[in-house]
């Protein structure tokens, strides 16, 4: 892993659903390599490569909080919109709110810190000038002006995440003393299989000292 | 319409005296409160709501800005008959695959509901096109200090039900901030406005939006809100030419008079500076309010 890359992302709030509890989400204590995954893709991504998280450190103590927010209980369905788009009248889309409410509380993370450790891989789109030198560079460019495709969330969009890249001979921000020894977390979702149909994966998440070593993907883990 | 060619960050500064900017449903409806700092917080989707209401007064059956997300308070008829007077018609092609035709209604829904093309929304389909993300984001407000809520009882000199003609008159409560400066963060991504369709002129609607949120946002709950600050980033390239957070950090909001122990009651009791020198190159810095 010669061309592995270092980011530092932060942020005041978090909220990495457990698939178990979304209805009422509940957040996993530390990122998913799904999530940091996105991140990343915020950042730079193109059909060539194929981001893989190697290791997550945890920088800052984990804590949650909860929250209650209003929200609509039903997504637009494709036929109402094929409908209107037959009649050309947008209003008979529009969803009314109080006749949709849900009110659902959310049990988030507060003030996080992570490094994300990844690598990329190149995939078959990759074309002949798709060098992985050139994908590195892009996106350590990016990185280090803070540059991004869209502001990279913490899990869900209402929370961004702050970001600096990591040089390569740079020390690693030291995690809070809290975090030392080990702590597993049980199982914790890896990320989802989209070659075949989005099927979630699960790793076993055991963090020493903050840092969690994430399996390869498609090796050892579970299935859900 | 031409898609943004820059990203833009956005510090926005709103104010309360007397209200509630935003209720909690865990609390009994008391002002959302940070447990850690005892600072307010006016969730996300609370600033959207109030921005697609200002856009639907403003735009009233103008086609191209419908709402999807509807308060009733706001609907009138008349939108749907001018819509049927204007009579868009968008007569799906049969298309072969399904992702096609996932994508047309993608891109109807955006090029006829404002919130759509700026917020994004979730549409059922099996194919991951029906999802649109629009380039508009914006995170939690809190307040600048913390906030002390107070309870204020209130009572009703008529009751609801005949038979309680008799009783003593219903008392009700309100929970109100005496003051409170909330600062909220914002971002425009340019390549997601690419591909919602979000312009220019929505752009500068979304800031009209912003300017007059609270102006046509008045009620017995919320007292006096008003928007004070609206300090937008410009970045020269789509992809962006700073860390939004280093941009954010530029904008500092602090009493005028240090150290003072009472609590602010004013706008006039703070100060906002906006550190223009230490502005990155590639970046401008605009004040709309």
């Amino acid at each position: 892993m010669g061309y592995g890359i270092k980011l530092h992302v932060w942020g005041e709030r978090a909220l990495f659903t457990r698939p178990e509890m979304k209805a009422e989400r509940v957040s996993y204590d530390t990122i998913t390599p799904s999530a940091a995954r996105g991140i990343l893709e915020a950042i730079h991504w193109k059909p060539a490569i194929r981001w893989v998280v190697d290791t997550l450190l945890v920088l800052k103590p984990i804590r949650f909080e909860s929250i209650r927010r209003n929200e609509v209980g039903n997504k637009l369905s494709a036929d109402s919109v094929r409908k209107a788009m037959r009649s050309g009248r947008p209003g008979d889309v529009a969803s009314f709110v109080e006749d949709d409410r849900q009110q659902r509380a959310t049990t988030l993370l507060r003030d996080v810190g992570y490094v994300i450790t990844a690598h990329f891989e190149l995939t078959d789109k990759a074309g002949p000038d798709d060098s992985v030198g050139k994908h590195l560079d892009i996106f350590n460019r990016r990185a280090r002006r803070g540059q991004c495709f869209q502001a990279p969330c913490l899990g869900t969009r209402e929370f961004p995440a702050s970001f600096a890249l990591i040089e390569h001979d740079d020390p690693l921000p030291a995690p809070d003393p809290a975090m030392a020894g080990e702590r597993d977390l049980g199982w914790m979702l890896h990320d989802l299989d989209f070659a075949n149909g989005a099927v979630p994966h699960f790793f076993r998440a055991r963090m020493v000292d903050g840092l969690i070593e994430v399996p390869p993907f498609g090796g050892q883990e579970r299935r859900a | 319409m031409t898609a943004l060619a820059h990203r833009y960050e956005f510090v926005y500064l709103f104010d309360v005296t007397n209200g509630n900017p935003n209720g909690d449903p865990d609390a009994g409806n008391l002002p959302r409160l940070d447990p850690e700092t005892n600072r307010g917080l006016v969730t996300d989707v609370a600033l959207k709501r109030k921005i697609r209401n200002y856009v639907a007064l403003e735009k009233e059956s103008e086609p191209g800005y419908a709402i999807y997300m509807q308060e009733k308070s706001v609907l009138n008829n008349q939108h749907k008959q001018a819509y049927e007077a204007v009579g868009i018609q968008h007569e799906p092609k049969k298309l072969p695959k399904d992702e096609d035709k996932a994508r047309e209604i993608t891109a109807w829904m955006c090029a006829n509901f404002f919130d759509v093309r700026t917020f994004g929304a979730v549409m059922t389909t099996d194919v991951n096109a029906g999802q649109v993300r629009g380039p508009v984001q914006i995170a939690f407000a809190t307040s600048i200090d913390p906030v002390l809520p107070l309870e204020v009882s209130i009572t009703r000199m008529a009751v609801t039900h005949e038979k309680d003609i008799e009783k003593e008159r219903t008392m009700g409560r309100k929970h109100i901030l005496p003051y409170g400066l909330y600062r909220a963060h914002g971002f425009v991504s340019a390549k997601l406005a690419e591909r919602t369709g979000f312009s220019d002129d929505d752009l500068q609607l979304l800031w009209r939006a912003l300017t007059n949120l609270f102006e046509h946002d008045r009620s017995a709950a919320r007292g006096e809100m008003a928007a004070r600050k609206l300090i937008v980033f410009k970045h020269e390239s789509a992809m962006g030419n700073a860390p939004a957070h280093l941009l954010f950090d530029k904008v500092v909001v602090e009493r005028t008079e240090a150290g003072t122990a009472t609590p602010a009651r004013g706008y006039g009791d703070y100060r906002v500076r906006v550190d223009r020198e230490g502005i990155p190159a590639g970046v401008s810095v605009e004040e709309v309010l």
